[in-house]
């Protein structure tokens, strides 16, 4: 028996495997084509203070190993979330939720997290400074250590629960925005959010979606995330979510040996929606064909 | 919705770039007409989104038009290729609105599900007419088909080369009394059914998918009762709740 058991700031994981934000809805969908108790959390789709209809479509476009997206936080509100989305999940579903939460200024991230820690239900938040698609928040929090460190404080100041800052890899120095989070008092990291791209339609000359830039995800990610995950495990003693490209068992463990504690998967869901139960399943046989007994063990071990 | 491995059984070419392919596997998940199906391509990302055009126990019919890479490999396969499958995906047309006497109207690649639709409304005892709209002679596909079935088919083409000279609005004037509107085609047309015709209506609509079903809300849009996904709350929205 091998033990995919991880801990997150005191959150226990039965394995380190996680559906990222925006590709596993609010998770309960899922339950009715697998039995999502197999997964050790999950990350609800990012909500903010008011309900988003987010950016006009087409929102998709397809790249080699991956897709762009410009959903632009479409959610039914925190209210909503709260009293409707978090109940039916767990109605269903026994592990660690994971509330991700976004904002447009540093007070509505300070209000959905004090929301959010009246929830028992939930027992991690997610803070994502890192959308690419919509204008005057997201990602403009989570470009320069400073914002980022000011968001970090302000939701810490209104919650006890564990708060993750989730990254994005479009800035020069993602090293010293993880630590500035890390000063600020972040319990952990979450990297990385997709990174910007654009696809142009040659039929109709102009991009494909109509934002025109927005985030590249998918198996083509992977290297970049894994280069982030170890760089910034590097430099933080906080817990680190490793998030990108992730689509099998062989990728969790390559994530954790670059420092990662768990593992969420992206893109994947949306083409295979059985990815996480898969890697889920595969991942004590590979654990083995790689004599790998605690998965704890591995954690940053590349670099030794 | 289900995933499956489906073999491809033939694949044939009905106009310059509209070609039919019959699959065998488990079609269990499909439960109603106006359906789809969301296939995946070797080399490819994203799976492709497309409907239902018939269904028999464990047998698959789909007619798809060449747009792009994956339309393009699936139109160079020559039988006995194993496809992964999601099947089941979206609400579909629903039997029950039709009433006695229901109005099929299609437009190009929006045809084929109004015929597994047909299939259904005639074994429940309705009589449908349909209405098949496209843009010239060569173009059409299927007419022969839904005659088959015995019901009344009006074929429309904007240049007038067979049937009706024009749009399928100008098929409408052709039919009497009808209770209730099918239609699929693109949104332009869909626009011009909902202004022509003065029943209730179940209209499909097409979007870029991510998933294709419910999880990316890549494909969502605005209705009446709220914001839906094309790929799970659709892609049949109902007249009443539409806005363009």
């Amino acid at each position: 028996m091998v033990n995919t058991r991880v801990n997150l700031c005191g959150v226990e994981l039965k394995n380190p495997v996680v559906p990222a934000s925006g590709t596993f809805g609010f998770g309960y969908e899922f339950n009715d084509i697998y039995d999502i108790n197999v997964l050790g959390g999950i990350s609800i789709k990012g909500t903010t203070k008011d309900a988003r209809f987010g950016n006009p479509t087409p929102r998709i476009a397809e790249c080699t190993s991956g897709l762009i997206n410009s959903i632009g936080l479409q959610n039914p509100g925190i209210e909503k979330v709260i009293n409707e989305e978090i109940p039916k999940l767990r109605s269903v579903y026994n592990n660690v939720i994971i509330s991700n939460i976004s904002g447009f200024s540093i007070d509505e991230y300070k209000y959905c997290c004090e929301k959010i820690n009246a929830v028992k239900d939930v027992d991690i938040i997610e803070v994502n400074i890192s959308c690419p698609n919509v204008h005057n928040g997201g990602m403009s929090f989570g470009t320069s250590p400073e914002n980022a460190q000011a968001v970090t404080k302000a939701v810490k100041s209104v919650t006890d629960k564990p708060v993750f800052i989730k990254l994005t890899p479009n800035v020069t120095d993602i090293v010293s925005i993880a630590k500035a989070c890390e000063e600020g008092g972040a319990d952990g990291i979450s990297l990385i959010n997709t990174s910007q791209g654009l696809r142009i339609d040659l039929n109709k000359r102009r991009p494909v979606i109509a934002n025109k830039i927005g985030g590249f995800s998918g198996r083509a990610i992977f290297p970049i995330a894994l280069k982030m995950v170890y760089q910034v495990y590097e430099a933080v003693k906080i817990p680190i979510i490793g998030i990108g490209g992730v689509a099998t068992a062989e990728d969790v463990i390559e994530m954790m040996m670059a420092g990662a504690t768990a593992v969420q998967v992206g893109a994947e869901n949306l083409v295979n929606p059985y990815a996480c139960r898969d890697i889920v399943n595969n991942l004590p046989r590979v654990m083995q064909k790689y004599k790998i007994n605690d998965l704890n063990e591995i954690i940053g071990e590349a670099h030794k | 919705m289900k995933q499956g491995y489906f073999t491809v059984l033939t694949n044939e070419k009905l106009t310059s770039n509209v070609y039919k392919m019959t699959l065998a596997g488990d079609t269990k998940a499909i439960e109603r007409p106006g359906q789809f199906v969301n296939i995946q391509i070797d080399g490819l990302f994203l799976r492709r989104p497309i409907s239902v055009c018939d269904l028999e126990d464990g047998k698959l019919t789909i007619i798809y038009k060449v747009v792009g890479k994956g339309t393009e490999k699936m139109s160079a396969m020559d039988g006995g290729e194993i496809l992964d499958i999601l099947t089941g995906l979206g609400n579909g047309y629903f039997t029950d609105f039709a009433g006695d006497k229901p109005l099929l109207i299609g437009g190009g690649v929006g045809v084929p599900p109004l015929y597994y639709l047909a299939k259904c409304l005639l074994k429940e005892g309705k009589t449908p007419t349909v209405i098949l709209g496209f843009n010239t002679a060569s173009e059409i596909f299927y007419k022969d088909e839904f005659e088959d079935l015995g019901i009344k088919t009006i074929v429309c083409t904007a240049d007038g080369s067979v049937g009706v000279k024009g749009f399928v609005t100008d098929g409408v004037d052709q039919v009497g009394e009808y209770t209730h509107v099918y239609t699929c085609g693109p949104e332009p047309m869909l626009k011009a059914v909902y202004n022509k015709t003065t029943s209730d209506g179940s209209y499909s609509f097409e979007e870029r998918m991510g998933c294709g079903f419910g999880a990316c809300m890549g494909c969502s849009c605005k209705t009446k009762y709220g914001n839906k996904r094309i790929c799970k709350d659709g892609p049949v929205l109902q007249k009443e709740e539409i806005i363009w």
